[in-house]
């Protein structure tokens, strides 16, 4: 279709219940999940704002689907004009840098601690005055393995961060490891998208799945690593700066791989059902812009978290 | 792709009118009905925000304790900005993006229908959540709207819980609706629309909705540092665990200075309609507007620490703060510059929306300039956290965003309804609300002078005369905004008709439509011909 043709007939979707109830759905898990967060806190039952949180989060995620299972029905049936398809892509692309900025203030934070906070922490410049009065003892370090105060903030045993600079240690490092997974799926992915755009359906479905068990294999060494940090490292959500950076950091990010293996796992099962044809198949590359985009936001990780 | 398929849903789509009864508003993808019920939910929220105003003001019309407990008083401050800054003005101007964009571009709708009625839906659902918060046990937010840490987290009642996931899913809203807004202006534009031919409303709301999605998902991750700190023992905003309680302050105001831009960059396009309408002569400097719009933008990012002076903060951090703030006083000035040269020997005439916008840009102008007396450091040290600065962010907000959102109704309304509103009353809304507004908040400039600090409920006797001439102000200006809504409802009951350019001077895409604007409009590309440059 040509595209000056193509703004005469722009598909205007006809009335739909999706969003409302997708609505009611976000509220009933939000509300849900403040509660349990506060009856957690008072020491109170969390049986009931449990299921008010699950309910919710049921609905949503039921709608969810059957908003994309019709816009993919929609697109099928040919109503979607390449000025709409134009739309979902510059939607997506704002979208990943509304991410984008989301993680911005989480490294934000961490850039400000460690360069800023705990230096002042440790009596530096004229900024450090108070820390000498509150905290005569404390030394700025990174990683932050002294609490200013300890008794409320129990101290980690160690850091989790890159040691030596040598091969031996790298090859026992898991967090290497891991940087090495990811950007291997990404090329794995991308490998899956020139097979779809080449037609070879064989290829596409070998590279997704091997696409979708790297992701799968990056998440349980992640978990690993957890169970290791709050074990042997001693570094927990409650054991000062460090802990709080590293693991809100990497949790962001590792919910937000699991989204993106979930995101690939059902691309994988639309590629088993013959969707996506080498000339439309924007669901796919947008599954994939956001894999892309959740490599990259481990790299700066690996960089800023582990490596320096 | 099978054009007969097509066709049919063309036909199935576009060939009819709205949904009957309450389905129509809950179910809706027309970008017109989700205009109105953001503009209806918005109007509710000022008069609830105002409520909350009139809360304070009568508590503080003579000096003591007269009505509320000071915590309750702390609460209705807090609510009273977040419901005034999320609740009313954000979602008053994406209602009239969602109204006008389409009609000012020539495209057939929204760029994405369907996630526009989410945007919307969440709204009703995210402020029920927070609002209730005032009735749980320990009260509401009593933080202020600001929620600096560790007040919004050592020592907040048990309800932020819901204050975080109210803000976090309010947030998800405006950012579906600003790349809704990016979207429909790049993708949907009518052949022949060139950026540089686009209304300024358009171009301001672009510019404004790249903001949004900036700044939203820091807002985001700073209430979800709050959450974590509160719940879960990290210690972000925690000096004993290494963390930094001013660590808060710029991530949020990293958020809030670009958000003060979010609720007056749509201001400055309306403005710039309404001016030329009635001044009949084309906007003066519209590539300048455009250049000085997004270099306020861009400034909007590197000057946020101008709210922190007084925390504490290296010398070359003052002294940077301090220039780059000053420094958005010359594209503003750029702007109110070509105003006033739009109206220089124009035709002038002065109906009820020329009256609000010519009010918003002497009183603006006012919000402006203490605003730069604020951003010298070394007089912030005496202005911060008094009643000058309530003076002058109610200047820009208040005279600033809300009168040009009400120029914007008086201006817009005979193409929504299909009927003029009462000119009338139209005026003595104005008048009410421009004396109201000025005894309202200019005794505040003294009051903050003189060292009354922001956020008490009582205060020291030298400062009495001032506080009950601006809570006369405050009852005034409320309940003149009755009238308005008096004037909205006549309106749309009938009145003299409205031709399709409304008014004589009036020049663009959506003076082309009839009105009332046809529930379906530019379903087909609008003559390139009608498309002129500004």
């Amino acid at each position: 279709m040509a595209s000056e043709s193509s703004h005469s007939v722009y598909y205007v979707p006809e009335q739909t219940k999706y969003p409302f109830f997708a609505s009611i759905g976000l509220f009933f898990m939000v509300f849900g999940l403040g509660s349990v967060l506060n009856d957690v806190s008072a020491g109170d039952s969390v049986a009931v704002s449990t299921w008010i949180a699950l309910a919710g989060f049921l609905l949503l995620s039921f709608i969810i689907f059957q908003w994309f299972a019709t816009v993919i029905r929609e697109n099928h049936a040919g109503l979607n004009n390449d000025q709409l398809k134009r739309s979902y892509v510059w939607g997506m692309a704002w979208f990943i840098f509304s991410e984008v900025m989301f993680f911005a203030a989480f490294f934000g934070a961490l850039f400000y601690i460690r360069t800023l906070a705990v230096p002042w922490l440790g009596g530096e410049g004229e900024k450090g005055l108070a820390g000498e009065v509150l905290w005569p003892e404390f030394q700025a370090a990174w990683p932050l393995v002294v609490n200013p105060d300890p008794t409320l903030f129990t101290n980690p045993h160690e850091g989790l961060n890159v040691k030596e600079w040598s091969v031996s240690f790298f090859a026992g490092y898991l967090p290497f490891w891991n940087t090495v997974i990811l950007i291997t799926s990404s090329v794995t992915l991308h490998y899956a998208h020139v097979a779809l755009k080449a037609e070879n359906r064989k290829r596409l479905l070998q590279w997704m799945f091997v696409t979708v068990a790297l992701g799968i294999l990056f998440l349980a060494l992640q978990a690993l690593e957890y169970v290791e940090a709050y074990g042997h490292y001693g570094i927990t959500l409650d054991s000062g700066i460090y802990g709080s950076t590293f693991f809100l950091l990497t949790g962001f990010h590792g919910f937000h791989v699991t989204l993106g293996t979930f995101i690939l796992i059902v691309m994988l099962l639309r590629c088993l059902k013959g969707h996506f044809k080498p000339n439309d198949h924007f669901g796919f590359e947008a599954a994939a812009w956001y894999w892309h985009f959740v490599d990259v936001v481990w790299v700066g990780l690996f960089i800023f978290v582990y490596l320096l | 792709m099978s054009s007969a398929a097509i066709d049919h849903a063309h036909d199935h789509d576009h060939h009819h009118g709205p949904a009957k009864g309450i389905s129509r508003w809950l179910f809706t993808t027309n970008h017109k009905d989700i205009g109105t019920l953001y503009l209806w939910f918005s109007f509710a929220m000022f008069l609830l925000g105002g409520t909350f105003a009139l809360v304070i003001r009568a508590e503080l019309f003579q000096p003591g304790l007269q009505f509320v407990e000071p915590n309750f008083f702390n609460q209705m401050t807090t609510m009273h900005g977040l419901v005034m800054v999320f609740g009313a003005v954000m979602p008053a101007f994406v209602g009239l993006a969602n109204w006008m964009i389409p009609l000012m571009i020539g495209a057939p709708d929204m760029a994405l229908p369907r996630m526009n009625n989410w945007s919307f839906w969440i709204l009703p659902f995210a402020f029920t959540l927070m609002v209730s918060t005032l009735f749980m046990e320990g009260g509401g937010p009593n933080f202020g709207w600001t929620f600096y840490a560790p007040l919004s987290t050592t020592y907040a009642p048990d309800s932020v819980t819901y204050f975080i996931f109210a803000v976090h899913i309010m947030g998800a809203s405006s950012i579906m609706g600003a790349i809704n807004v990016i979207a429909t202006i790049l993708n949907m534009r009518a052949p022949g629309m060139t950026l540089m031919k686009m209304p300024l409303f358009v171009w301001t709301w672009l510019i404004t909705a790249y903001l949004l999605i900036a700044v939203m998902p820091v807002l985001a991750g700073v209430v979800t540092m709050m959450l974590f700190d509160i719940h879960f023992g990290t210690s972000f905003f925690n000096a004993a665990g290494g963390g930094d309680p001013v660590l808060f302050q710029h991530l949020f105001w990293f958020f809030g200075h670009p958000e003060v831009y979010i609720m007056i960059l749509p201001a400055f396009g309306i403005v710039s309609a309404i001016i030329p309408t009635f001044a009949r002569k084309r906007l003066f400097g519209y590539d300048s507007m455009v250049y000085a719009t997004a270099s306020i933008a861009f400034l909007s990012f590197i000057v946020w620490a101008h709210h922190m002076f007084t925390v504490g903060m290296p010398l070359a951090g003052q002294l940077f703060f301090m220039y780059a703030t000053m420094l958005i006083a010359v594209p503003t000035g750029v702007k109110v510059f070509n105003w006033v040269a739009t109206m220089f020997r124009g035709a002038m005439t002065f109906e009820t929306p020329m009256l609000f916008a010519i009010a918003f840009v002497v009183l603006f102008t006012i919000g402006g300039f203490t605003g730069v007396m604020l951003a010298i450091t070394p007089a912030d040290f005496q202005y911060h956290d008094t009643y000058f600065v309530v003076a002058h962010f109610h200047y820009v907000l208040v005279p600033g965003a809300v009168f040009s959102l009400m120029a914007a109704a008086y201006y817009w309304l005979p193409k929504w309804t299909g009927y003029m509103y009462d000119e009338t009353l139209g005026k003595l809304h104005f008048w009410m609300s421009f004396v109201g507004v000025n005894l309202l908040f200019f005794p505040q400039h003294f009051l903050g002078l003189a060292g009354m600090p922001r956020r008490i409920p009582d205060y020291a006797l030298q400062f009495a005369n001032f506080n009950w001439i601006s809570s006369v102000g405050a009852f005034l200006f409320g309940f003149s905004q009755l009238i308005l809504l008096l004037v909205v409802i006549k309106c749309i009951r009938g009145g003299k008709k409205a031709t399709a350019q409304v008014w004589e001077g009036a020049q663009g895409l959506e003076w082309t439509v009839p009105s009332p604007a046809p529930y379906h409009t530019f379903e087909t590309p609008p003559d390139p011909s009608l498309i002129k440059a500004q």
